[in-house]
């Protein structure tokens, strides 16, 4: 029998397999979309544009992974929440999996975990417990596609708005999430104060687009906004903390 | 290629790697199963996902119906294999969109969220990937208490920005789902775990609010 170790090699290069796949995937993807953008008379630059800020707007959220994988790490090592973190999860669910699983094997979270049953146990945890989303995905996206294309076809104009309503809908969750807090006195604002604050330089980039003629900055303006509000929420949590 | 069989292949194409994606995903488990052979008990794995899977098979569920409006087709096979949907590839496409000047509804809408995605997923792996090869270095830097507020605010950094010109654009529809969210989580502050889950409960409010003022011919 092989002997385990959360950081043995065999994890590393079953790790690097799903990597791999995933970077095939956005490739694959990424080609045909721009070879298409090219039929449909998009230009070049917007795509660039489009691949550049989408680049440099992922930079800070990854970093933000990369902690999660960090957090991980300390008890399920290196590779398994790299391989989760990178395909399909995200930390809100990976860390909670994690904990039930181990809950239900006595398993202490703080430690690294040497026993390869409770690894074995988490990982398979780790894949079923988020894996219906996916099903759907494969079996049922052609119908839910239709069902909008249907809604589109039958009112255009309400079509849009309907679409707009899934947006303001998403965005309205989040906003409000930021007032949970606000009980807690000062500290609590400081998620709303950081929200303002990225709003604000969105919105002094939307005017130096439009009045200015700055139109590169448009690709731009969402993670900078992003970056500058991040930055930002250091020295406001420093006087409101 | 006209629109049709544009739209086919990506369907074609995209169950082929969702496949592949949802075969190698289950094969890690048995992967390590067999190499360590070591099989779980079926017991803890049922303790394990009852303790995780009635929310996120819920959450999961939902989240299907409600992005893949937002993500198009080739968006959603792809930005559901990768992940982090909510945090990385919804505000990625939607920004792409917006900055594009295309809309959602439309197949340039769904090849520039296609790309936005992509190039999204490819920068996150890397990243990730770089990060935890040079750990050593980064650690300290990624857990330094001076750095912790900023990724503590990653999400109210994102939804400020991304909310102002939304909002902006269509504020008549979303003073009504900003204010009954508002008033939510004022209310119930421990929502804020499952704000996921209340995504769907803002769509359908906004969703109701916005067919209410296009009857009335106020949008």
């Amino acid at each position: 029998m092989n002997t385990f170790n959360v950081n043995s090699p065999f994890l590393y290069g079953v790790t690097a397999v799903v990597i791999v796949y995933v970077l095939a995937q956005s490739l694959f993807f990424l080609i045909r979309a721009a070879k298409r953008a090219g039929e449909l008379g998009i230009s070049s630059s917007v795509v660039k544009k489009t691949i550049l800020s989408s680049a440099l707007f992922s930079i800070a959220p990854a970093a933000a992974i990369l902690l999660g994988v960090i957090t991980l790490s300390k008890f399920l090592g290196l590779p398994l929440p790299w391989l989760r973190l990178s395909v399909l999860g995200a930390l809100t669910y990976e860390l909670p999996a994690a904990e039930a699983t181990a809950i239900a094997m006595n398993v202490d979270t703080t430690m690294t975990l040497v026993d390869a049953k409770a690894f074995a146990s988490i990982a398979w945890v780790m894949t079923l417990g988020i894996i219906p989303g996916i099903f759907l995905v494969l079996f049922g996206l052609k119908k839910i596609q239709s069902g909008i294309v249907s809604i589109k076809s039958k009112d255009a104009k309400w079509g849009e708005l309907f679409l707009s309503g899934l947006f303001l809908g998403m965005i309205s969750a989040f906003m409000g999430m930021l007032f949970s807090d606000v009980r807690l006195g000062v500290p609590g604002f400081i998620p709303i104060v950081v929200a303002l604050i990225s709003a604000v330089i969105m919105a002094i980039c939307g005017l130096l687009i439009k009045k200015c003629n700055i139109a590169w900055l448009e690709q731009y303006a969402l993670p900078l906004s992003m970056l500058g509000a991040m930055a930002a929420s250091i020295p406001v949590t420093a006087l409101m903390g | 290629m006209k629109n049709r069989d544009y739209m086919d292949s990506v369907h074609f194409y995209g169950r082929i790697w969702v496949a592949t994606g949802i075969l190698l995903m289950l094969l890690t488990p048995v992967a390590i199963c067999v190499y360590y052979n070591a099989w779980p008990q079926l017991q803890h794995v049922f303790k394990g996902l009852l303790g995780v899977a009635p929310i996120f098979w819920t959450v999961g569920i939902i989240e299907v119906f409600t992005y893949a409006p937002m993500l198009g087709t080739g968006g959603t096979y792809l930005g559901f294999i990768t992940g982090n949907v909510t945090s990385l590839k919804v505000p990625a496409a939607l920004n792409a969109m917006s900055a594009a000047d295309v809309k959602a509804s439309s197949e340039q809408g769904e090849v520039i969220s296609t790309i936005a995605i992509a190039s999204s997923s490819i920068v996150t792996t890397i990243v990730i990937a770089l990060g935890v090869l040079m750990l050593g270095y980064l650690q300290p830097l990624l857990e330094s208490p001076v750095l912790a507020p900023a990724f503590d605010n990653i999400l109210p950094s994102l939804f400020g920005g991304l909310g102002v010109v939304y909002i902006s654009k269509n504020w008549k529809i979303a003073i009504t789902p900003l204010v009954f969210m508002i008033v939510l989580f004022l209310l119930v502050p421990s929502l804020a775990s499952s704000v996921g889950i209340l995504v769907p409960v803002g769509a359908l409010v906004a969703i109701g609010a916005a067919r209410i003022l296009y009857k009335k011919g106020k949008v």
